[in-house]
């Protein structure tokens, strides 16, 4: 069994090129390594150069997303053991801009997830210190939506988006949703002109695969068919019974 | 994109990606969905077929007889054929997917997710075996 493990790292230094370089490094074999702790070697012990994101090494920040082998993960939630023997490759997450090597920028992300209006909106005066009591069923209609750390990965798993840069994508929508189907909410109809507009939901053709990589069981892929059903029975109920829209 | 001038002032050369055209062919995922897509084909073929055959019941035997005597044509009987396996997959996948639209409640509790494809399935044989005793 070879002591050391072969690591290629997808760079990219903007002040030297204009495309990206492959660079490969040897990191000794440890059991119990994530990948994290195996980039956060090469950073320490072989090239300082290395620039990535993360910060609390335990699935919940979701700043340390990246391409390992092809797929999006939480690096510091998979273990270097889980993919050997042979070679790992790290590169960004896809279907974003890259910054400098493993850094993507996510300035898109942050506006579509502001554009749902990720909160509790009321239409009137219920006073804050008021309690609002929820039973285990009415939390239940919602907290699989609410467990999202923002990591982006659905992101990146998502070829509607990597195609397509205007969809609202998986986790703005779950998220929406999340307070839409909160009933301590009253925004829903708010929220739906972002959500449901042809940027929205009906830009999902159901690949599934944002739900598969989902670290967190979210499930934004049921989120959004979940709201598409919902608002074609509206439709369909504002059509036939008008007289309900006024 | 963000066009915040500000922040994109540090990193002014952001690398940009884009999707090959093949993107599909890389992983069986993907290429499971676009043939998902693909097969839609046959289920549009097969809805019309299924109207023509209604119509031409509608229009007596003998009108019967003509079309289904057409569907005895090889041709015909190889293109249905690959119809009838585009179609299955289709449908499969299809119903597989239905948990992710519909929520199915008892009272309070969540039906599982392979009840819901189960019933999505008893519901397709049921409308199916219908159909077939009335041809
Ligand atoms: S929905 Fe899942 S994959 Fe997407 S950002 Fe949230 S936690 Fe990450
Ligand atoms: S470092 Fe926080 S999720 Fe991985």
């Amino acid at each position: 069994m070879s002591s050391n493990v072969t690591i290629e790292v997808l760079r990219y230094l903007p002040e030297n090129d204009s495309e990206q370089v492959v660079q490969s490094y040897e990191v000794p074999r440890t059991k119990d390594w994530v990948i994290l702790d195996a980039i956060n070697y090469i950073k320490d012990e072989l090239d300082g150069t290395l620039s990535y994101r993360w910060s609390c090494r335990m699935g919940v920040c979701g700043s340390c997303g990246m391409m390992v082998n092809g797929e999006p993960v939480l690096t510091c939630a998979k273990f270097v053991e889980s993919y050997l023997p042979g070679t790992i490759r790290i590169e960004p997450l896809e279907n974003f801009p890259v910054i400098r090597d493993l850094v993507i920028e996510m300035g898109d992300f942050m506006e579509k997830l502001e554009s749902v209006k990720p909160w509790i909106i009321r239409d009137d005066d219920y006073p804050e210190e008021k309690e609002f009591i929820q039973t285990p069923f009415e939390l239940s209609e919602y907290k699989k939506f609410s467990m999202c750390i923002n990591c982006m990965l659905c992101y990146s798993a998502c070829p509607v988006y990597g195609l397509e840069p205007g969809f609202t994508g998986p986790a703005a929508i779950a998220l929406g949703q999340r307070y839409n189907l909160d009933n301590r909410d009253m925004g829903n109809a708010e929220r739906n002109e972002v959500l449901t507009q042809e940027e929205g939901i009906w830009q999902c053709t159901l690949v599934g695969e944002c739900s598969a990589v989902c670290p967190k069981d979210v499930d934004p892929a049921a989120a959004i068919q979940r709201l598409k059903l919902t608002t074609t029975v509206n439709w369909f109920k504002s059509f036939l019974m008008p007289w309900k829209n006024r | 994109m963000s066009i915040n001038p500000d922040y994109s002032k540090y990193h002014p050369k952001w690398f940009r990606r884009s999707m090959p055209i093949f993107w599909w062919t890389r992983k069986w995922v993907h290429m499971k969905f676009i043939l998902r897509e693909l097969t839609s084909v046959a289920v549009a073929y097969s809805a019309i077929l299924l109207l023509l055959i209604v119509r031409a019941l509608n229009q007596g035997s003998e009108h019967y007889s003509e079309v289904t005597a057409m569907f005895k044509s090889p041709v015909i009987l190889i293109l249905h054929t690959v119809m009838f396996l585009f179609l299955i997959f289709h449908s499969v996948s299809w119903f597989s997917l239905a948990p992710k639209a519909i929520v199915l409640r008892i009272g309070k509790k969540r039906i599982p997710d392979q009840a819901t494809i189960g019933l999505n399935f008893l519901a397709w044989f049921v409308v199916s075996s219908v159909i077939v005793w009335f041809i």
